[in-house]
């Protein structure tokens, strides 16, 4: 691999690659900590995906206090640009190269050109994609009206455009049941929520909408087909046994001319995987140790990048804290290697971040549960901790704090699990 | 005094024999179309091949067995002059019983007699040398070197910008509702946008050849529907280099397992034959889909997740009366000239079919063709970002900063690459903006997110560059907007 004389060349301390709120908060954070900062985002308009989440809810952790989506975009870029952070818009990433351990090349383009930066450690924070209607095996016709609930509140929210008046949505995760809201707000008809699962996959704020808005859900139904000329006409719905098998027979229309699908999201991580990034297939995102680097040093990772998460306010304190690794990288020339406790998925455990931690420092693990449960302990035996949660959901994610001396506990390994209390 | 010549139809025969109509100096070529843009009937969804030309028995099929390796020939030629996305990456026809064998030998023989040359039978070592992924059952195989895969629609784009540069011209969103047929000769077309004049009327009509035949007083075929479905999957999932088909059956060519020309594993089709009535049906079904699942298998073992899968899709082939292409002059009706039933191998075929109708124009109807002095061959293919090394884009950017600017992230299309797509559409006479138009000639929402993210961008440009509202921006053509009005719309009461 070769340096690219041909096209201009850039030199900063550490690239943030994303303008979303993880990347924000550590080029803010990176900066704070001397560091010379470039942060890229290939949108017009820096936020990522805040911008077009016009309904409060965000920021009481991290701001403590109310905020609406664009509102809080809009204190974190204050920040980051009083801190004096280099930024650059509609500037997309092509490649990533990892040149050596303390040299990274990042190849960009932008209407003002193609550049490479050379930079000594990446913070990626590209956030996540959508799961669309192929994905989940809708079949039918391929008309217009169908689109993921992310782009239906792009149109809606950037553009001003309103999709459609009779809406089915596929998924009761919060983006599915915050587009329920918007769409009712707007005057359309929100004809259905089809949930897969027996149980509500969004935060219980937000499984309220329903009610308020008189929304029907049909929990352990699955949307199978589509069926309309030019657009969206009628969507076909059956109901699904315990195994997510369909129940012969059950089967009906209703007729709507939008389809939603809100069908959990996926970490976007081909840049990373193109490098050798090891993946952590239940996360969808890297494996990391508790600074965020990735499995190639001086690669560090925040936000939906990481994981998928459903606040704010922790991809912004992710951002921060993959900012301090960086910060730790590029002074030390690498993160020590030493002997990390490894974290091992536990009972009623279905992923959990970071991977490997130190036990030099506290930390925050972030886990989700794979069945709901009341009354429990997330247990770590290893290390005696026990923290005890009134009620635990897939749709929640479960936050916990360690302290250093409670990790040092720990020999080689750690489990984390959930049980009954 | 130049000859009228009325086209109906702009899938990949009707585009090709645009082209090649338009070298003559004495015919005034039109090309009429229904949809809002070509090749988006037949020619949409299909296997993308270009096929050997060893399957189409002489005997049954003339038309089919001589046009077929005629026009694989021609189209290494076709796809250099007009810059066509493609492949030359051969096929295999995989045996995996003994008696396979014999139906493989079948295959070879007809091929020599079709004038396939390259062709042999080949072993199982072989086999696994140019194929490590396939099924551990193989046991041998025939291998045609000459098979490829080209980008349909791309290169019904490029033939009708080729021909439209040539002198053609183009109606769109024109229905042909009426055949004018004056004392046994063609006198026109009626259309829903008014009468077009003609002395020689083309029906390349496609799965709607029956119904023009009959405007024109002709009922000796019919055309039904033939639906196949297909799979598509991410990229980065590991594919075949070769075609693979599996040993053909008297009734089909089998489910077939490529690395389509963009790097996608692609499988399919199924063949179910559907009513004549059911021409629009491209619906895809849960049975079909896994009748396609379990029979590409049998062949490529590896298949991924089905999560993994980008777009699934239908296509309609059809199918004549017969079952050989119906390519002649219509003696009952003077200048009335059917090119039906052209399914596969309609897409290789279709620059033989198109020298034929020439030759038919020439010998049956009687028109001298006099060749052009200056015919522009030749056609530039857009600009595509993802094929442009990093200095050749700051070269494009210097004259115009939106080569620089990404707007599909998961094909890396730039804003220049939608904004010449939208010049070129206008070009060609595309009035309505539709996504799908972008996406046919740039692979704009063709990537692993399917447009989630560029898809409002795309409807912003179009709605800009043809002064509409974006909600008045289409999918594929008028009844498939993108919405129903602005954001406001119902609350106020007057939505669209």
């Amino acid at each position: 691999m070769e340096p690219m004389p041909q096209i201009p060349m850039l030199s900063y301390d550490v690239v943030v690659i994303g303008g979303g709120p993880a990347g924000m908060a550590a080029a803010a954070k990176a900066k704070e900590l001397g560091l010379n900062v470039l942060l890229l985002d290939e949108n017009d308009y820096l936020g990522g995906i805040l911008p077009q989440c016009i309904h409060p809810g965000f920021g009481i952790h991290y701001f403590k206090e109310e905020l609406t989506g664009p509102e809080f975009a809009a204190r974190l870029a204050k920040r980051m640009i009083e801190n004096g952070v280099e930024y650059r818009t509609s500037a997309r990433v092509l490649e990533i190269r990892n040149y050596s351990d303390l040299e990274k090349v990042v190849i960009f383009t932008s209407p003002s050109g193609v550049y490479q930066v050379w930079a000594k450690a990446i913070i990626y924070a590209a956030g996540a994609r959508e799961r669309h209607a192929f994905e989940i095996g809708i079949v039918g016709d391929r008309v217009a009206g169908i689109y993921t609930a992310g782009e239906a509140q792009t149109l809606m929210d950037i553009y001003g455009v309103l999709p459609g008046k009779e809406i089915v949505i596929v998924g009761s995760g919060d983006v599915g049941l915050i587009m329920a809201r918007r769409f009712a707000l707007e005057g359309a008809k929100v004809k259905a929520v089809v949930e897969l699962m027996p149980y509500p996959g969004g935060l219980a704020r937000n499984v309220m909408i329903l009610r308020d808005f008189n929304i029907p859900l049909y929990l352990g139904h699955r949307v199978v087909e589509v069926r309309g000329k030019g657009r969206v006409q009628r969507v076909k719905i059956v109901k699904v046994d315990e195994n997510l098998n369909e129940v012969p027979g059950s089967e009906f229309w209703i007729e709507a001319d939008t389809l939603v699908i809100s069908a959990g999201l996926i970490p976007s991580v081909k840049k990373l995987k193109k490098i050798g990034v090891e993946i952590d297939p239940s996360t969808g995102g890297p494996v990391v140790n508790d600074r965020l680097e990735t499995s190639v040093p001086g690669i560090f990772v925040a936000g939906n990048s990481l994981l998928i998460n459903d606040l704010v306010d922790y991809v912004a304190e992710q951002g921060e804290l993959a900012a301090e690794g960086a910060k730790e990288f590029i002074e030390k020339g690498g993160i020590e290697s030493r002997k990390w406790v490894k974290v091992e998925k536990g009972a009623n455990v279905r992923l959990v971040a970071p991977h490997y931690l130190s036990g030099d420092r506290d930390l925050y693990l972030y886990l989700r549960v794979s069945r709901p449960m009341e009354n429990v302990e997330v247990r770590i035996p290893e290390t005696g901790k026990k923290v005890r949660l009134p009620v635990v959901k897939p749709a929640e994610m479960v936050r916990v704090k360690l302290r250093a001396e409670e990790i040092r506990k720990a020999q080689e390994r750690l489990t984390v699990e959930v049980v009954g209390a | 005094m130049k000859t009228k010549v009325a086209i109906i139809g702009a899938g990949i025969s009707g585009a090709s024999i645009a082209r090649v109509l338009s070298k003559y100096e004495n015919l005034e070529v039109h090309l009429i179309e229904k949809a809002p843009d070509v090749g988006w009937g037949v020619s949409k969804a299909n296997t993308a091949l270009i096929h050997g030309g060893y399957d189409d028995d002489p005997d049954k099929y003339p038309n089919r067995a001589r046009l077929c390796i005629m026009g694989n020939r021609l189209w290494h030629r076709w796809v250099k002059e007009l810059e066509i996305p493609h492949v030359w990456n051969g096929a295999l026809i995989v045996a995996t019983e003994e008696e396979d064998f014999d139906e493989l030998e079948r295959l070879l023989e007809r091929g020599r007699r079709n004038g396939v040359p390259e062709m042999r039978i080949i072993d199982r070592d072989e086999v696994f040398h140019l194929e490590p992924g396939l099924t551990r059952d193989a046991i041998g195989a025939l291998w045609v070197p000459i098979v490829g895969q080209i980008g349909p629609i791309p290169a019904v784009i490029a033939l009708v910008e080729n021909a439209v540069a040539n002198g053609v011209k183009t109606h769109l969103e024109t229905e042909v509702t009426g055949i004018k047929v004056e004392n046994g000769e063609v006198k026109g077309v009626e259309t829903n946008n008014g009468f077009i004049e003609a002395d020689i009327v083309i029906n390349a009509a496609g799965l709607y050849a029956d119904e023009i035949a009959r405007m024109a007083g002709i009922d000796y075929f019919e055309i039904h529907p033939r639906k196949g479905e297909y799979w598509l999957f991410d990229e980065g999932i590991p594919g075949p280099r070769r075609v693979l088909f599996p040993t053909p059956t008297p009734i089909s060519k089998g489910i077939v397992v490529t690395t389509e020309i963009s790097g996608h594993l692609m499988i399919g089709p199924n063949a179910q034959d559907l009513p004549p009535e059911e021409k629009d049906n491209l619906a895809t079904t849960e049975e079909g889909l896994e009748q396609v699942w379990e029979g590409a298998k049998k062949l490529w073992p590896q298949l991924p997740p089905r999560s993994r899968v980008i777009r699934t899709f239908a296509g309609l082939r059809p199918e004549p009366t017969g079952g050989d292409f119906i390519i002649k002059a219509e003696e009952e009706v003077q200048g009335f000239i059917n090119v039906a039933g052209i399914r596969s191998p309609g897409l290789t075929s279709a620059p033989a079919i198109a020298y034929e109708v020439a030759g038919i124009i020439e010998r049956d109807l009687g028109v001298k063709l006099v060749e052009k002095e200056r015919w522009n061959p030749y056609r530039r293919e857009i600009t595509h970002f993802f094929m442009l090394k990093p200095e050749q884009v700051n070269e494009m950017i210097k004259r115009n900063p939106a080569y620089g600017k990404i707007v599909c992230r998961c094909n890396n299309v730039s804003e220049g690459d939608v904004l010449e797509a939208i010049e070129r559409m206008k070009a060609i006479g595309v009035k309505t903006p539709s996504v799908d138009s972008v996406k046919f000639r740039t692979k704009a929402t063709t990537g692993t997110c399917q447009g989630s993210f560029c898809r409002p961008r795309i409807i912003q440009l179009l709605a800009k560059e043809y002064g509409v509202e974006p909600w008045e921006v289409t999918l594929k053509g008028r009844g498939s907007e993108i919405g129903v009005g602005d954001v406001k719309a119902l609350l106020r009461g007057d939505e669209a």
